[in-house]
C-alpha cells in the first residue's frame, strides 16, 4: 500500500516539474527497478480437492503470472495468457479480499466471468489481479476445471 | 530425489501401451496434455486427417480473434513432450479403419469434431448464394475444402439464420472495415472479396427471443463496438422485457439482456453506417429466387412454457418478407460417423457415450461425443473429465495388459498404401513458411490452403 502511494506521489510530481524533471531523476530510478521489485508476497492456491500451493508473488506482477513463474500445476489455467478471451484463470476469493483488491473487474472482464463454471459473487479473472502489498498471505480458490464429461 | 530418478526411468523405460487420440483439435490436446501427465509409460500418438494440427482454433476460431489462438502455444508444448506424437494427413475411415486402429492401440479417443453442417430443410435451400456459415468460416480461415467458395458479394443485403457465436463471427467478419481484416491471418483471396463487397445490411435471425439467443456478451459487445456499423433492433422483440423480469435472471443472463436493453434505448439509424440487425421471433420457411435468392420467407413465432430458459418456439400462421440477396444458415454443426460399429446417434449428431466411454477401450471427447455447443474452456473441462476416466478405467477394465504394437502397426499398412505422414517437424515447416509468406503482406501469417502444397512443404 505505502508503496502504491509513493509511486503515485512520483507520478504526479513528475508532471507538475516536468520542465524540471532532472531533478527528480534520482528519485524516480529505483521505481520499476529491480531493487524495490524484489518485494514478495505468500500466496496460496487452494485447490477444488482442498491441497493448498504455498508460493510467493513479486508486486507488480499479476496472479497468472504467479502461476506461470513458479510453475503452479493448475492444469488449463490461463489458456489465451491474459488476454482477456477465456475464463480459464478464475479465481474465488474471501469477500473481505475481494473488497479490497485494488481494480474492479471491467465490462470485458465480467463478460468472460460470465461463461465461467462455478462463478460466484467474488469471483475474479487471476490474469487481472495485479498483487499489492496488501495482499500478502492471499489465500483464493482455484475452482474445478474438470466438470461432468457429458457437458 | 527418489521422484527424478523415477521419473528418468519411465523415460528410459519402453513405452509399453500405447494411447491413439484420433483429431488435433483442441478436444485432443487437452486430452493429451492429461493423458501425458498422468499416465507412465504410455506412448500418445495423435493423428490428423489434415496434414496440419489445431482443428477449429485453426480454422474456426476468427482471424480478428488472434488472442483466442494463444491455446497453440500449450498445444505446442503438449505435442514436444518425448512420449507424444503428432501425425498428420491420416484419415480414420479411410486410410485406416476403427478395427485397424483399436488392434494396434490399447485405447482409441475419438475427437474428430463436428465437421458437417445442419441443413434448414426448406424448400429454396439449393439457391445461388444460399451458404452454410461453416463453408463461410472456412473460406476466410483458409479450409483446404472451402478455398474455392462461390459466394457472391456483389450485394446489398444478407440474412443469417441462426444466433450462435459462428453466426455472429460470419455477421462480423463481412461487416468489419477491410483495413481491420488487412491485419489478420485472414486468407488473401477472402479478404480481396470482401474489399469488393457491396453489403450494407446483415439480418441475423433467430427463431426465439432476446433472452434465449445463443450468442455470448464478448461477441455482442463487439458488434455494439463495430467501426461503421451500427446494430439495429427492432424494438418490438423486447415488449416483453420488463424489469421485473430481468431481476430475476441468473447474473450472465441479466448482463447480456441488460447490454441489449441500453443499446435499444440508445440506437440511432445512420445513414452513411453499415446495419447489423438482429431479428427475434422468427423461422425461415422458404427461400425465393429465380436462380439466386433473392427473398426469405419468415413465419412469425410466438414463445410458450413458463421457464425462460427453455421456453419453445411455435410457428403462427403470420408470415413476413424480407429482402436479401445472400442467405448464410448458421443452425448448428453435426458430427459423421467414420465407421459402421459405433454407435452413432443421427439426431444429435454425436457417437452416444458414457462420460466420454464408447466401448471397451473407445472414448470420445469433444464436440463429436458433446455436440457443437461452448467455448475452448468447455471443450477443456470435457477432455479433461474424459481422460480421467480413461485413467480410472485403465486398471479396471485391463486395458494395458496386452501388448500392441502403436505406431508401427499403423506405420506398416499406411506404407503399403504410399500415405505420407506429416509428423511435427513437418508441420513446423509449413509453420514457418506461412508466417514468412504472411510477412511479405504485413499479415501475421499466410495459410497454405492446398494440401498438395502444405505435403510439398513438409517434405522439403
Amino acid at each position: 500500500m505505502a508503496l502504491n502511494v509513493l509511486r503515485q506521489t512520483v507520478k504526479v510530481k513528475n508532471l507538475l516539474f516536468k520542465t524540471i524533471s532532472f531533478r527528480y531523476a534520482s528519485g524516480v530510478q529505483p521505481l520499476g527497478q529491480p531493487e524495490l521489485n524484489k518485494k514478495e508476497i505468500d500466496i496460496t492456491f487452494v485447490k477444488a480437492n482442498g491441497s493448498r500451493i504455498k508460493t510467493k508473488g513479486k508486486i507488480g506482477d499479476s496472479l497468472l503470472d504467479v502461476v506461470v513463474n513458479n510453475n503452479i500445476d493448475l492444469e488449463g489455467f490461463g489458456a489465451c495468457e491474459g488476454t482477456l478471451t477465456c475464463s480459464t484463470c478464475h479465481l474465488i476469493f474471501p469477500k473481505e479480499i475481494f473488497d479490497i483488491l485494488p481494480s474492479k473487474a471491467s465490462d470485458e472482464e465480467l463478460d468472460m466471468l460470465d461463461l465461467a463454471y462455478e462463478l460466484s459473487d467474488t469471483s475474479r479473472l487471476g490474469c487481472q489481479i495485479i498483487l499489492t502489498e496488501n495482499l500478502d498471505g492471499l489465500e483464493v480458490t482455484v475452482p474445478a476445471t474438470i466438470n461432468d464429461a457429458r457437458s | 530425489m527418489f521422484k527424478a530418478v523415477k521419473t528418468q526411468l519411465s523415460y528410459v523405460k519402453r513405452a509399453l501401451s500405447n494411447i491413439c487420440i484420433v483429431g488435433a483439435g483442441p478436444a485432443g490436446f487437452y486430452a493429451a496434455q492429461h493423458l501425458a501427465k498422468k499416465v507412465q509409460e504410455t506412448q500418445i500418438d495423435i493423428i490428423e486427417k489434415l496434414p496440419v494440427p489445431f482443428g477449429l482454433v485453426r480454422y474456426g476460431v476468427a482471424p480478428d480473434h488472434p488472442e483466442v489462438k494463444n491455446v497453440i502455444n500449450t498445444f505446442t508444448k503438449t505435442a514436444q513432450l518425448p512420449n507424444v506424437n503428432f501425425y498428420g494427413n491420416i484419415e480414420l475411415g479411410k486410410d485406416v479403419s476403427l478395427q485397424e486402429l483399436r488392434q494396434f492401440y490399447n485405447i482409441v479417443l475419438l475427437t474428430y469434431g463436428a465437421d458437417k453442417n445442419r441443413s434448414l430443410n426448406i424448400p429454396g435451400e439449393h439457391l445461388t448464394n444460399v451458404i452454410p456459415a461453416r463453408q463461410i468460416v472456412g473460406w476466410y480461415n483458409g479450409l483446404p475444402e472451402n478455398k474455392n467458395l462461390k459466394i457472391n458479394l456483389d450485394v446489398e443485403t444478407a440474412a443469417i439464420i441462426g444466433q450462435g457465436n459462428v453466426a455472429v463471427d460470419v455477421a462480423r467478419i463481412l461487416l468489419t472495415p477491410i483495413e481491420e481484416l488487412q491485419k489478420t491471418d485472414i486468407t488473401h483471396f477472402s479478404l480481396e472479396r470482401i474489399s469488393q463487397s457491396k453489403l450494407k445490411k446483415v439480418y441475423l435471425i433467430g427463431r426465439r427471443g432476446p433472452l434465449q439467443a445463443a450468442y455470448t456478451i464478448k461477441e455482442l459487445r463487439e458488434m455494439l463496438k463495430l467501426k461503421d456499423c451500427v446494430t439495429v433492433w427492432r424494438t418490438k422483440d423486447f415488449d416483453n422485457i420488463g424489469n421485473d423480469i430481468i431481476e430475476k435472471l441468473p447474473r450472465p443472463k441479466k448482463r447480456i439482456a441488460e447490454l441489449m436493453l441500453k443499446s435499444v434505448k440508445e440506437q440511432e439509424n445512420l445513414e452513411q453506417a453499415k446495419v447489423f440487425s438482429p431479428v427475434f421471433f422468427r423461422s425461415p420457411v422458404n427461400i425465393l429466387g429465380e436462380n439466386c435468392v433473392n427473398q426469405l420467407e419468415l413465419a412469425v413465432n410466438v414463445l410458450k412454457g413458463e421457464d425462460i430458459s427453455s421456453q419453445a418456439s411455435s410457428m403462427t400462421e403470420e408470415k413476413e418478407l424480407i429482402d436479401c440477396e445472400l442467405v448464410i444458415s448458421s443452425i448448428g454443426y453435426k458430427s459423421h460417423s467414420v465407421d459402421l460399429s459405433l454407435p452413432f446417434d443421427d439426431k444429435k449428431g454425436i457417437i452416444q457415450n458414457t462420460k466420454g466411454k464408447v466401448d471397451v477401450g473407445l472414448y470420445t471427447s469433444g464436440w463429436l461425443g458433446t455436440g457443437p455447443v461452448g467455448v475452448i474452456l468447455t471443450t477443456m473441462s470435457n477432455a479433461f473429465g474424459v481422460a480421467e476416466n480413461i485413467i480410472e478405467d485403465i486398471p479396471k477394465d485391463n486395458l494395458f495388459n496386452t501388448e500392441k504394437p502403436g505406431f508401427s502397426g499403423l506405420n506398416a499398412i499406411l506404407k503399403e498404401k504410399n500415405i505420407q505422414i506429416v509428423d511435427w517437424t513437418g508441420w513446423e515447416k509449413i509453420d514457418k513458411y506461412e508466417i514468412a509468406q504472411g510477412e511479405k503482406t504485413g499479415k501475421p501469417r499466410e495459410k497454405v490452403v492446398d494440401i498438395k502444397v502444405m505435403l510439398e512443404i513438409a517434405f522439403s
